[in-house]
């Protein structure tokens, strides 16, 4: 298993040690808005173990996957605030 | 879709430290074991990643006796629904599972109590056992500015787990009052190894303001928190910071054991000294029976699993080692009881439901849980009202209701693989 996994999220590439969880790579790309509520407000990771589903966003265009439950694969596309 | 079966003479759900000692003591009995869980590895969220760094000793020591024990760990496996008496419906990457079950052992552990105060919904305000969970797997927290606030002994480890990353504590906001937190650490003089490890937590503390009778206000900022509002009743005062680390306690997963039936005793599941439940053949150990932290829900665990495999007599001899516990449990639900003020912090356009946004103020104008949903969609998002639930129960007294499958939103492929076809075939 390589030590390091390149994504991209919001086509921006990122490297990442291998075992990292999405919501985290998101973090340390800089973004702190994983997504908008339904009536527009900011959100972000809140509970951090797979519960609150508000860490929720798009994974290789399946929506609503929850970023803090999913670990992070070479070349995945992650997309934020849909 | 694949839809394979399996059979359990026990089925453990959970694989924190209850499922894991309830697994230990099962499987050493000679039994076939099955664990199901959520995450990727085994420990639940109390021993995450504790495989990989091996700081807690006696997490490593379970979790290497639990992969000897012969359980079979399947895990990233999320229990969806009963299917049918003794068989569960569980979700997989991989697809649909059904388990099928002669014992079994319900250890769900718990989750955060989150209560909604103006602006907890902004980004970079996390849950406390949240944000701790998240810095262990490699969060980027060194350098920031974080305010932990809430209640509980959790709020003493999150803040070391959050100085060792190299974050700046700007100081710890426990609601209950400096009488009960002493009153709670003289419990502690019965627990000495509970003690020790306290005592290592405030050394490594030194310099961080702890504040009693202390809870936030509000959250500001725009995108993002910036600031804290912090009271102690008397007067309030702003912290800037980057996160707050917030969380009221713990609260037990209880939607499997309702979604089964199992009768509850006040919030929490009825146990009889074996740790069965009301239901034949269902045992419950760990928070769901009550929040008692670690040691509690590894000798209830042992107690479960050995009860499971036929060792009763063998499993009366923990007894004693769970009283103690027990009182332990007590003393920390005594001196982390929620103040009333903490009822009265979210304002009349606070979110509530975070799922569905709806707020404090048209919440408060029904009398029930059932009647918010019905008229607002509260609770009836994607977390199924696991954090809403939770908060308009300790805001507005709202019972617990009945839970119906899927227990979570659950792929469609995972509902049409469960079929009601005849008993799937067994591959074990």
């Amino acid at each position: 298993m390589a030590d390091r996994v390149t994504l991209t999220i919001n086509n921006r590439r990122i490297d990442v040690p291998a075992g990292t969880v999405v919501s985290v790579a998101i973090a340390r790309a800089g973004i702190t808005r994983l997504r908008r509520s339904v009536t527009g407000e900011p959100r972000g990771t809140l509970c951090g173990m797979g519960i609150c589903f508000e860490c929720r966003v798009t994974i290789n265009g399946r929506t609503q996957v929850r970023s803090c439950q999913t670990i992070c694969q070479p070349g995945m596309e992650v997309r934020t605030d849909e | 879709m694949n839809r394979v079966g399996h059979n359990f003479e026990i089925l453990v759900v959970g694989a924190g430290p209850a499922g894991i000692a309830a697994a230990c003591a099962a499987a050493e009995s000679g039994k076939h074991v099955g664990v199901v869980d959520t995450a990727s590895t085994p420990g639940g969220q109390i021993w995450l990643c504790a495989q990989t760094t091996k700081h807690d000793r006696q997490a490593s020591a379970w979790l290497r006796r639990f992969e000897r024990c012969g359980g079979k760990l399947i895990s990233r496996a999320t229990v969806v629904a009963q299917l049918r008496p003794r068989e569960l419906l569980v979700e997989t990457n991989e697809g649909a599972l059904e388990l099928g079950w002669q014992k079994l052992v319900l250890a769900t552990g718990a989750r955060e109590l989150f209560l909604p105060f103006p602006g907890w919904t902004l980004p970079n305000v996390l849950g406390a056992g949240g944000l701790q969970a998240q810095i262990k797997l490699g969060f980027p927290i060194s350098g920031k500015r974080v305010v932990v606030a809430g209640s509980g002994p959790l709020l003493l480890d999150v803040a070391d787990s959050l100085r060792q990353s190299g974050a700046e504590v700007c100081c710890i906001a426990e609601q209950a009052s400096l009488w009960q937190v002493m009153n709670f650490a003289s419990h502690l003089l019965s627990h000495p190894g509970k003690l020790w490890q306290s005592l290592q937590i405030l050394t490594r503390l030194v310099g961080v303001p702890y504040h009693t009778s202390c809870w936030p206000l509000r959250a500001e900022g725009l995108e993002r928190v910036e600031a804290v509002s912090l009271t102690d009743g008397r007067k309030s005062w702003t912290e800037p910071c980057d996160y707050i680390a917030c969380g009221f306690g713990l609260v037990p997963n209880i939607e499997l054991p309702l979604l089964f039936g199992c009768a509850l005793n006040g919030d929490v599941v009825q146990v009889n000294d074996q740790q069965e439940t009301s239901l034949p053949d269902v045992f419950c150990a760990g928070e769901p029976t009550g929040v008692g932290g670690v040691d509690c829900a590894l000798v209830e665990g042992e107690i479960a699993g050995l009860t499971a495999a036929g060792r009763a007599v063998e499993a009366t001899r923990l007894f004693g080692k769970r009283r103690r516990w027990h009182d332990f449990r007590r003393s920390l639900s005594t001196a982390f009881r929620l103040r009333e003020e903490l009822k009265t912090i979210a304002a009349s356009d606070t979110v509530v439901c975070r799922c569905e946004d709806v707020s404090f103020g048209r919440l408060r104008q029904f009398s029930s849980w059932r009647e918010a949903k019905l008229q607002t969609r509260c609770g009836m998002g994607p977390c199924q009202g696991r954090i809403c639930g939770v908060a308009t129960r300790t805001l507005f007294g709202w019972g617990v209701e009945s839970v119906r499958p899927p227990i979570l939103p659950s792929r469609i492929e995972t509902l049409v693989a469960a079929d009601m076809k005849p008993r799937a075939e067994s591959v074990q």
